[in-house]
Parts: C-alpha cells; sequence; structure tokens
C-alpha cells in the first residue's frame, strides 16, 4: 500500500509525496479506509491512485477497502518527505523551497540544476508537465529540468 | 434559488467556462511554455469547477451531479459571469481577461476559506493557493506587453479597454452568500492598479457596465461554447470509458 507511486512521477510513493493522509482499519468490520488528498484541485492522476490503492489492498487482503479524498487542510510541497525529495532530485526533478510563509521576508532561493548541482538556472515556464511543476533549464550545462514548484 | 446553492453554482459556472475557454488555446498558444501554461491553469479552473459543481448538486437536493450541472443546462441556466464566456480574441485581450478572473478568485477564494460553510472554506482554502499563481501568470504578462513595445503596449491596453466593462458584474453586492462579492472590490481594485500601472497601462473609464450573467441572460457566445463542451455527452447519453 505505501508502495503506490505517482502515476505522473513514478519515483516517488503517494506516502512520501504527502497525498496520503491516514490508513485506519476499522476494528468492528475489519474494513480499511484511506484518505488521500489531492495536489492540485484539477491533479488528473487522482482516479489512477485511487484505483492502485484499492488494487494493493486488495492484494493485501482487503478487497473492501474504501478511499476518502480530503481538501482541507490543503496539501503543500512542504508536506514532501526527506526521502520524497531524495527521490525527486535522484530522477532530474528538482525538489521544492519552503512555501513562503506571511510575515517572513520574501525570499528566493536559486533552484538547484538536478544534474549538475549548479545554482545558475532560469524559469522557462510558471507551468510544466503536470500540474505541480514548472520548467527549468541550467545555464550551465543547458539542461532543462522540471521543478516541483512551491505551494 | 436559495442562496448557498445559487452562489456555489455561479461561482462552480466561473470556473467551468473559463476552463472551457482557456483551453481552447491547446496548440496556438504564441509559444509551447505558453501553451502548456494555458493548459495547466485551465485543468486548475477544471479542478475547481468540478468541487464547487459537485457541492451545488448536493446543495440542491435534486439528485443532480457535476456532470448533470456541467453538461445538461443550457444557456439560460448558467450563472457565470459574462467576462468567462467572451472569445479569446487577441492573446492580449485572454492575459486582460485572466487578470480580472484571478484577481477577482484570489480575494473570493481567500475569503471562502474562512467562511462557516466546511465544505466551501475547504474549497477556498485549495483553490487560492493555485489562483495566486494564474494572478502572476497573467501580471507578468500584461507588465511584459504594456510595457514593451509600441504595438504590444497598444493592443495591451486595448484588450484592457475591451474587458474592463465585464469587471463591474464580479462585485456585484450579494448580501445573502457565505462571502458577499462587494466586498472584495477594493482588493481587486488595489491588485490591478498596481499592475496596470507597471505595465504603463491606464485604467480604463468605466462607463457602459453589462451585467445578467448571474440570472442566467448571457452574450451570444455562451451558446457556441457549451455547444462544443456539451455535445459528445449529449450524444452518447450515460457512455463511460
Amino acid at each position: 500500500m505505501a508502495a503506490v507511486v505517482d502515476p505522473e512521477i513514478r519515483v516517488v510513493t503517494i506516502d512520501d509525496l504527502g497525498i496520503l493522509r491516514s490508513v485506519q482499519e476499522d476494528p468492528a468490520t475489519g474494513r480499511v479506509v484511506v484518505t488521500i488528498t489531492p495536489t492540485y484541485t484539477g491533479c488528473p492522476a487522482m482516479d489512477v491512485i485511487r484505483a492502485d490503492i484499492r488494487r494493493a489492498l486488495a492484494a493485501a487482503g482487503h478487497p473492501d477497502a474504501e478511499v476518502r479524498t480530503v481538501h482541507s487542510p490543503a496539501w503543500s510541497t512542504d508536506w514532501i518527505s526527506d526521502v520524497g525529495r531524495a527521490m525527486l532530485a535522484a530522477a532530474g526533478i528538482a525538489p521544492p523551497a519552503p512555501v513562503r510563509r506571511d510575515g517572513v521576508v520574501p525570499l528566493t532561493l536559486a533552484v538547484r540544476c538536478p544534474r549538475c548541482g549548479s545554482p545558475e538556472t532560469e524559469q522557462l515556464s510558471r507551468f510544466g508537465s503536470t500540474a505541480c511543476k514548472a520548467l527549468w533549464r541550467c545555464r550551465s550545462c543547458s539542461e532543462p529540468f522540471d521543478h516541483v514548484k512551491a505551494l | 434559488m436559495n442562496g448557498p446553492f445559487a452562489f456555489t453554482l455561479a461561482l462552480g459556472d466561473d470556473a467551468l467556462v473559463a476552463a472551457q475557454r482557456l483551453a481552447e488555446w491547446t496548440t496556438r498558444a504564441p509559444e509551447m511554455e505558453e501553451d502548456i501554461a494555458l493548459a495547466n491553469i485551465a485543468l486548475d479552473q477544471l479542478g475547481a469547477a468540478r468541487l464547487l459543481l459537485s457541492y451545488a448538486g448536493e446543495l440542491e437536493g435534486a439528485g443532480r451531479d457535476e456532470d448533470a450541472l456541467a453538461f445538461l443546462r443550457d444557456d439560460r441556466e448558467f450563472r457565470n459571469c459574462l467576462l468567462v464566456e467572451l472569445p479569446n480574441d487577441d492573446f492580449a485581450v485572454t492575459m486582460a481577461k485572466l487578470l480580472v478572473l484571478s484577481a477577482y478568485q484570489v480575494p473570493l477564494y481567500t475569503a471562502l476559506a474562512d467562511c462557516p460553510d466546511e465544505r466551501l472554506a475547504a474549497i477556498g482554502g485549495k483553490a487560492r493557493k493555485e489562483s495566486a499563481y494564474h494572478l502572476d501568470h497573467a501580471a507578468l504578462w500584461v507588465k511584459r506587453l504594456g510595457d514593451g513595445t509600441e504595438e504590444s503596449h497598444r493592443r495591451m491596453q486595448a484588450g484592457v479597454d475591451q474587458i474592463w466593462p465585464y469587471a463591474d458584474e464580479l462585485f456585484a453586492a450579494w448580501p445573502e452568500a457565505p462571502v458577499d462579492p462587494a466586498t472584495l472590490r477594493s482588493d481587486f481594485d488595489h491588485t490591478v492598479s498596481a499592475v496596470l500601472a507597471e505595465a504603463t497601462l491606464t485604467v480604463p473609464e468605466v462607463g457602459w457596465t453589462p451585467v445578467g450573467g448571474r440570472d442566467g441572460v448571457h452574450t451570444e457566445h455562451l451558446s457556441y461554447l457549451l455547444a462544443e463542451m456539451q455535445v459528445l455527452h449529449r450524444a452518447h447519453p450515460g457512455a463511460r470509458w
């Protein structure tokens, strides 16, 4: 179950992405209830994620598991675990910076190139190949790369 | 119609019609990055529309789900503002529309996040983060075009002039709604005037201000948009993947 990966970023599990909020078993019936939250409201991967969770639980002996979707509190990139961040970077996707909080002086941190590590990078587009990513380019090695934008 | 249902339906229709219009740019945007950006913004709007229309259907209690509300109503039953149904036209017009829409949706969703209705608060809390990116994107383009060449300045000003009359409808007083849009106007004016000033553009004089969308009285553009959006669903009722 915890091995279910994001269908659009297949190197990170839904647990490490912070999409998986809770897994509970009803002590009376033994029925498993899984609660998840979408990264973005329009995330088209949610149906596949629900199906993958049901399939994984059915294989583990819980064919009647229920998957609930909640929207509050809203998902934040701060919920991506350290393991998740490392896996993103290893796959060539620059992980997000911490989300700016109210009252803190706005500071734009350099996004390091996940291939060569150079901080000499530039944003090509605020929107990328999936809803949660922006498109960047490294000025040192010239490679374009995805960056999970802070949300 | 009762307050929360009518309000939720209006917001859902705003997002749905905006999504459909923005998606028309797919494969037609001026550059590849913009193509992806507009499709992403359309997807965010569609996500918000699905949540809002699903909830509207529950509030109504007549058994209509998001699909029934999106695909099986005619133009007179839609409650979106006129702004979102206007044709895309010049790219500058689309950016002027996106600026006005997102400068309205950011304070709207922010206020909604604190309203007593838990479902609307959850939707607002989620959607405001996405709308902030839309506002940022529109503001960047308006500044770039407004403070660009003589030609881009001329077209950006023309876009703002063309769209400006439609902004008023967004802030029509609705005291019984969970968030009265009239309370959002000063926030909107502050945001937009700062962007236009930096873009070296002039805030248009307020003259003729068309309304009617919230009462189902639309421009002729909406029925063409709905025909394209609804044809597949209506031609194959109940079809599934």
